[in-house]
């Protein structure tokens, strides 16, 4: 079998293209975002299936669904946070009588690297009663993604393979195996199978929770679900639970005796197996990545027959990632000792906005246009310009989610707030900023709202923003906007003075002003010209 | 054998260049090996870390744990001080003396430096020069990982193999720079000893 050095991400890319897919949306968003660039880059070497980024992780899972609807497979991509977007027809698909394989791969963040909470998407797969897969190794993440598109059609469900940070984002050798072919267009003929009007929802919601009994039949009898025993050792068994059990097997060997030990990797949980290891100790531990999804269900509210530690008792810690230390106390492992690191303090480097971003030149036109209003509200949203927040510009104040700029700015303006300015990336708007901008429009909220259109999706990587810069004003426009309040600024160190005046004079304006500053990302730029100047 | 490596810099050196090159390097010399990266936000100009290890059996964690790197291989001297919790009483540190001064606070570099020698192994490369002489300041990264090989458990032969396919489809004078840096790199450590 070939082998291959990939990522995790791009081990689910691979599973998914030799698992026959036809089509794969997604939103960027680390640590996802190598799936979806992975399978760009690969599409002309493996043929041909389709690879595409969408507005948004939604308007993504929806596509997906009619893919599925005619009988191909497909594959969603997204960051954690995403699935929050997309929640309305992921949570529904599962009644659906999915037909081409229906592989959701989530990315979730513990320890927040690059995200604004770590949720743990586990809670969705259980939520929407569908199976989750959480595979722990880069050759698992592409054996599981092949299985996931097989029990996806087996099961007539959406299938979640849930990674994290650090299998995401972590390389190893991979055995590939043979190509399946695609599957031929081939519509659905479940007639009522993909009407959720109530009458055939409640119908299909009842064959659901009929089919719970086979979903945990299959986990129960997974093999990736597995169960040692050791008779001897009474005093704890473990649990573990994705990279979990990386950092369990790490110290492993440090312990007198092996104790018994449960892995999950397949949910429903596995409940029968779990039930074995209570019976033969006196205490579980669990050791799972990201929330206390297993560590809870054992808790539950009546008192439990055996001790569980873990999360929730403190013994491990409650927030961030798992590593390979910090699962040496609940273990009973000391610290390990290494060199003496007393008085060595090495001052903090965050990460900032790169030399001649245009997101700097923004941000000076706009602090200097707000000097002399105290008190100013400037909402922002999800982006490299987040960073904003930080010195040296500290222009911005608020970060909740993606398009939440622009509603949150509509509201305090509602309540009585001036100057409401809204700052908000190209791709940001796309995904999620045209609503509230509608609403405001609406409502003639008295708010600016500042588009930072480097026409790309930067911090991710530089994906190219789904609408060119062009057709930005346009929409804009065609939202209802006033275009004498619809202003287009070039953000350079030369033009701050004209910017700033630009942007003071919309504060002023009573009603929606919408302002575009226009300049390319520069990481993007130096590649496009990297690229130009090869061909 | 297992062989865990720490690699430091600041976003924008090259670290995830140095970390693909070792791993390709050691697949072709038949090991196993894990890399674990830092994408995203973190990599805007801020501290960027790696973690690689190499061994010639399953490696379970991609995490390296603390006390327990063979290695930390740096191209930022602050950033090599950086992750030190993680280095194990007979570890290496290995690191470029050029500083990268983006933070308004950077200390007193002598200080550092001293702080660097006191600990019982390591190694300050002057990568910078050493990559111009080679022909592009922009392969400091492949001095570096010359100033590690003699350390690490692959033939130099792999990782040569390495830089070649990694940066053939940037041309041969690519190729050829970073060949030179490599063997600059590598130099450096004959000549201390």
């Amino acid at each position: 079998m070939p082998e291959m050095v990939l990522l995790g991400d791009e081990a689910l890319a691979m599973g998914a293209i030799d698992a026959g897919v036809s089509a794969a949306y997604g939103y960027p968003g680390t640590p996802s975002s190598e799936i979806m660039e992975y399978l760009q880059a690969a599409a002309p070497q493996y043929g041909d299936f389709l690879a595409e980024w969408c507005s948004n992780e939604k308007t993504a899972y929806e596509a997906a669904v009619g893919v599925s609807l005619v009988g191909r497979r497909v594959l969603i991509s997204m960051k954690h946070v995403g699935l929050n977007v997309a929640a309305d027809p992921f949570i529904n698909s599962a009644l659906l009588a999915i037909h081409g394989g229906l592989v959701l791969a989530v990315a979730d963040d513990p320890g927040m690297h690059s995200s604004q909470n770590e949720q743990d998407s586990r809670f969705y797969a259980d939520f929407a009663r569908i199976i989750c897969l959480e595979p722990r190794t880069q050759g698992e993440v592409y054996a599981m993604t092949r299985e996931a598109f097989e029990v996806s059609e087996a099961f007539h469900i959406p299938i979640m393979v849930r990674l994290t940070t650090r299998i995401a984002h972590s390389r190893a050798v991979v055995q590939t195996g043979e190509r399946r072919d695609q599957n031929p267009v081939n519509k659905s003929t479940e007639k009522a199978g993909w009407m959720l009007l109530p009458a055939t929802a409640r119908k299909l919601w009842a064959e659901l929770l009929a089919g719970q009994g086979k979903f945990l039949e299959y986990a129960e009898s997974s093999p990736y679900n597995s169960l040692e025993l050791n008779e001897k050792f009474r005093d704890f068994g473990v649990i573990t639970a994705g990279l979990g059990w990386n950092y369990y097997m790490e110290n492993r060997d440090e312990l007198p005796v092996h104790p018994s030990h449960l892995h999950i990797s397949v949910y429903p949980l596995p409940v029968q197996k779990i039930r074995q290891l209570a019976e033969r100790v006196e205490r579980i531990v669990v050791i799972e990545e990201g929330f206390s999804f297993v560590e809870r269900a054992l808790l539950g509210v009546l008192p439990p027959s055996v001790k569980i530690s873990g999360k929730e008792d403190g013994a491990l810690p409650r927030t961030g990632e798992l590593t390979p230390e910090n699962v040496r106390g609940i273990l009973g492992l000391e610290p390990k000792q290494g060199i003496d690191v007393s008085g060595i303090e090495v001052p903090g480097r965050p990460p900032q906005l790169c030399a001649g971003c245009p997101h700097r030149d923004s941000y000076d036109a706009l602090n200097q246009a707000l000097a002399g209003f105290d008190p100013k509200l400037v909402t922002s949203d999800i982006g490299c310009y987040t960073l904003g927040y930080l010195p040296p510009h500290q222009a911005i104040e608020t970060c909740l989610c993606m398009g939440a700029s622009v509603g949150m700015a509509k509201g305090a303006a509602q309540a009585g707030f001036h100057p409401v300015v809204a700052v908000i990336g190209d791709s940001t708007f796309l995904h999620s900023g045209i609503t509230p901008l509608v609403d405001a429009v609406a409502s003639e909220a008295n708010m600016t709202l500042l588009i930072l259109d480097n026409s790309t999706t930067a911090m991710t990587g530089g994906q190219r923003t789904i609408l060119t810069s062009s057709r930005l004003e346009k929409l804009v426009h065609g939202l209802g906007v006033d275009p004498d309040h619809v202003k287009l600024i070039v953000p350079l160190k030369k033009h701050t003075e004209e910017n700033s005046g630009v942007i003071r004079r919309e504060i002023g304006h009573q009603g929606v002003s919408v302002i575009i500053a226009l300049r390319d990302c520069i990481q993007t730029l130096k590649e496009r010209k990297k690229k130009e100047a090869g061909q | 054998m297992k062989y865990d490596v720490i690699l430091a810099g600041v976003g924008g050196q090259g670290v995830l260049s140095v970390a693909a090159v070792i791993a390709l390097g050691a697949k072709k010399n038949g090991l196993s090996l894990r890399q674990s990266e830092v994408h995203g936000m973190a990599q805007r100009g801020g501290a960027v870390q790696a973690h690689l290890r190499l061994s010639d059996r399953t490696i379970v964690s991609d995490l390296i744990g603390k006390a327990s790197a063979d290695m930390i291989l740096s191209m930022e001297p602050i950033e090599s001080l950086r992750y030190l919790e993680y280095l194990k009483a007979e570890g290496v540190l290995i690191t470029s003396s050029d500083p990268v001064k983006n933070i308004p606070n950077y200390p007193d570099l002598e200080g550092i430096y001293s702080r660097i020698r006191s600990l019982p192994s390591t190694h300050l490369v002057g990568a910078a020069e050493l990559a111009q002489a080679a022909g592009s300041a922009r392969s400091s990264n492949m001095v570096m990982v010359g100033a590690a090989s003699t350390y690490l458990p692959v033939e130099e032969k792999y990782l040569l193999a390495a830089i070649e396919e990694l940066f053939s489809r940037k041309g041969e004078k690519v190729v050829e720079t970073n060949r030179k840096a490599f063997q600059a790199g590598r130099d450096t450590q004959a000549s201390a000893g």
